[in-house]
């Protein structure tokens, strides 16, 4: 027999003002099975939650109903309450009659009817909830960091700073990612590799962290606290333990022409390699696309030529399980192929570049070590034109949101041109500069006053070669002029665009991705670093264009998530999650397409002797989050929702 | 019997955004009818067409589903999943003579109070035009009436 207690809550004269508190605690208590209803000044206060307590011991109450603020407000403080006198918290329930009804209403009598129905509905949902228990997960203090970016780096280091496991992967031969591709820095103009290096070494070395370098995350199960995660080492044919990196295998190797990755096809590298000198790890691998012996199945030279025999053609992929608390993803970026841009020529002309590339012209440690020379024939170039949002705010051709970058490395690059060729000249073209970030305006500022870089606004409909010159020909909107400029060289501001696969990946581990394959972050202002999936945080440019101390601080942002995580043994949640009753449960799978977070999987019955009797849905409490959808989608009413169930609702409306 | 009629309307409200939304419209004072009364879930996923027929069985003259925006909900979806589920059981609705202008559909955020009240006035406003909601308990008296052949 239930016996409910009611208490209404004049909320000063917030309440009372407008519902009548006393008929309305009269009205309720005439309501089958309300044992107390009571109104009281301040229920929310000490004393009022005191009175609370002391009914609930004092009468034997099997469920409360609080008529009161929103339950977005108190209802923590009262089922604390609740729970203090020794009721199951979650046999609480709270009246909205502030918010929904004395605050909006003007009619005396009508909002004490209005507010008479809100706490009987309450009433008769209290009478069918059920003690319901807080789940506890446990936690796998380990965390996965997937990329070996900046990001990447910066997350893992934070998180094995703090005396946490990490497993940091990569797929490339070496840490690093894009920014170890750079020259400077803007807006300090500091050394990429000089910052960047020591930061990758300390990673490799850190006790906590395990790298796993040349390898992809192939599957993702689990969920928060207890991710399985398969990891693929691809065959590097060059066993890590032995290799000394010595690097007389490169030297050998009689395949040098083939294009380097990290320099962006304007440097070689041999089919044995690192990708650059200062590689962490620095051991090679073979690249098995291009390799003589295996195309030929002759050759081996490298193998002849290592000392200490740590080449090993015969390796194979392997894949190796971890267990994982929480994945931090930093997955990175592309540069769009600016093949699309016809009118540019890029891919035609050896001298139209991407801003990439200019970067590995630039870099001291770069295929011209620092030399800005041309690619078609190796000429210090005296005049570059510079063509901004080459990709990005375009709809028609590239993307439409903006890179956020490009306004900045364009005018690095313009600066480093400057400081690097004294009598050369550049143009810049641009639709807007957009410099906001510390120390950022005054950087370009700094590129047209003191360096003398010309901006044109305005856009580039056409570049076309003339003897060894490429002429540019765009429109200056401020003169409201067409210009043809004879360059030497043309660099394009690429967009930033997503990694061809992260769709795919997205996929692979299960979390939200926009349009254009960046990753969704659970919400943009207040959620900013944690994905879609409880335990799956986000960092670096996978997410959205982003600058180096963006990337940074979203790394660091998203490592403190993943501590605060491990923090404790256990997770402790709320228990709004669905149940199926596998009776009932006809195997449809309608549950499986409906739920958006892949809580829902396919369970055997068997009988005693291993038989399969059937297959029935099943909810792993983890993975769920309780918002319901599978329970309108079951079409034999075996699921429900704990705290929300068919009973508790159908109560609520009849109560109406 | 010049009274105006004062239809009771039943919604039927996710909790992070709908019911949000009508938070805000308390905390900021907006009056509005009294004739809706909010039944808090989840998410507007969990509704199920079982409510809005009980509701209307149990002397509701209108129904209110709203939820998160398309693209805004907390579930990742849940909404869309709301109304794909309205787009068919409102033919079905159609189908069995309830007229499915008793049911509104609409989306509001958690910062959308304004909009909110407005839509408490203007559907308490469509429904009293309406009139009374008694169909169906005249189509429970016909087929409880005994059959006749």
């Amino acid at each position: 027999m239930a016996k409910i207690g009611v208490f209404i809550c004049h909320c000063g004269e917030n309440i009372s003002a407008k519902v009548d508190c006393k008929k309305l605690a009269a009205t309720i208590a005439e309501h089958p099975g309300v044992a107390v209803s009571v109104d009281y000044k301040y229920f929310c206060a000490d004393p009022g939650q005191e009175s609370i307590k002391k009914a609930i011991r004092e009468n034997h109450l099997t469920g409360v109903v609080v008529a009161a603020c929103s339950p977005r407000m108190h209802e923590a403080t009262f089922r604390k309450a609740c729970a203090e006198a020794g009721l199951n918290p979650y046999m609480c329930e709270i009246a909205n009659i502030r918010e929904h009804c004395s605050w909006v209403h003007t009619d005396q009598d009508m909002a004490t009817e209005k507010a008479a129905d809100i706490t009987r509905s309450m009433v008769e949902k209290v009478k069918r909830n059920n003690k319901l228990q807080p789940i506890e997960v446990p936690v796998t203090r380990r965390a996965l960091v997937i990329g070996g970016g900046v990001a990447g780096i910066q997350a893992a280091l934070d998180i094995a700073n703090a005396g946490q496991e990490v497993v940091l992967v990569e797929r490339e031969p070496s840490l690093g990612g894009h920014m170890a591709q750079l020259s400077e820095t803007f807006p300090t103009l500091d050394c990429s590799q000089c910052i960047l290096t020591p930061r990758m070494v300390e990673a490799a070395q850190h006790p906590k962290i395990r790298l796993l370098t040349y390898a992809e995350v192939v599957s993702v199960d689990g969920y928060i606290g207890n991710f399985h995660v398969k990891v693929k080492m691809k065959a590097r044919y060059v066993d890590m333990e032995s290799c000394t990196g010595c690097g007389d295998c490169i030297t050998k190797c009689p395949q040098k022409k083939i294009s380097s990755e990290f320099d962006c096809g304007i440097g070689k590298r041999a089919a044995i390699y690192t990708p650059f000198a200062q590689s962490v790890p620095n051991k090679p691998v073979i690249d098995k696309a291009t390799c003589t012996y295996f195309k030929n199945g002759k050759c081996k030279i490298c193998m002849r030529s290592c000392q200490i025999n740590a080449i090993n053609f015969d390796m194979q992929d392997e894949f190796i399980e971890l267990e994982i608390g929480a994945i931090v993803v930093a997955t990175g970026f592309q540069v769009q192929n600016n093949a699309v841009y016809g009118e540019y020529g890029y891919g035609k002309y050896p001298d139209v570049i991407t801003g990439l590339q200019f970067e590995r012209l630039a870099s001291a440690s770069g295929p011209t070590f620092g030399k800005i020379l041309r690619p078609s024939d190796g000429k210090e170039p005296k005049n570059i034109v510079f063509i901004q949002c080459a990709g990005s705010r375009d709809p028609s051709k590239g993307v439409r949101y903006c890179s956020k970058i490009c306004c900045m490395y364009t005018a690095k690059h313009a600066m480093l041109y400057s400081h690097k060729v004294h009598d050369g000249k550049s143009h810049i073209f641009y639709m807007d500069i957009r410099a906001a970030g510390k120390g950022y305006d005054e950087f370009t500022r700094r590129t047209i006053e003191e360096d003398g870089v010309s901006y044109l606004r305005g856009r580039v409909s056409k570049v076309w070669p003339k003897m060894s010159k490429l002429m540019v020909r765009g429109v200056d909107t401020l003169l409201g002029k067409p210009v043809v400029i004879a360059a030497d060289m043309v660099v394009l501001a690429t967009a930033m665009v997503p990694q061809p696969d992260a769709k795919e990946f997205a996929k692979t581990i299960g979390i939200a991705y926009d349009e254009y394959g960046f990753f969704n972050e659970a919400h943009l202002k207040l959620r900013p670093v944690e994905s879609s999936t409880a335990g799956i945080f986000l960092a670096g440019t996978c997410q959205s264009p982003k600058d180096i101390p963006d990337s940074v601080s979203q790394a660091s942002a998203s490592a403190s998530k993943v501590l605060a995580l491990f923090s404790k043994q256990t997770l402790e949640r709320e228990p709004v999650v669905a149940s199926n009753n596998e009776a009932t449960c006809a195997g449809c799978w309608g549950c499986v397409l409906a739920c958006p977070y892949n809580a829902i999987e396919k369970k055997d019955i068997l009988d005693r002797s291993g038989k399969l009797i059937k297959r029935v849905a099943s909810v792993n409490p983890g993975l769920c989050q309780g918002c319901g959808t599978c329970v309108t989608f079951c079409r034999s009413n075996s699921l429900d929702l704990a705290g929300f169930t068919e009973k508790q609702i159908f109560a609520e409306v009849m109560g109406l | 019997m010049n009274e105006i009629f004062e239809p009771k309307i039943v919604a039927f409200v996710c909790t992070y955004c709908t019911y949000a939304g009508a938070d805000l419209a308390g905390t900021s004072r907006l009056k509005y009818a009294p004739n809706v009364r909010i039944v808090r879930l989840p998410c507007t996923g969990r509704i199920s067409p079982m409510f809005i027929l009980k509701a209307l069985q149990k002397g509701a003259d209108g129904v209110l589903i709203s939820g998160c925006h398309p693209g805004d909900c907390h579930f990742t979806h849940g909404n869309y999943h709301a109304r794909r589920r309205w787009m068919v059981f409102r033919a079905l609705l159609e189908f069995t003579g309830i007229p499915s202008e008793r049911v509104k559909y609409s989306w509001i955020s958690a910062a959308e109070g304004g909009k909110f009240a407005d839509l408490m006035n203007s559907i308490t406003e469509d429904i009293r035009k309406l009139g009374p909601f008694d169909q169906y308990n005249a189509l429970i008296k016909e087929t409880e009436a005994p059959a006749t052949f």
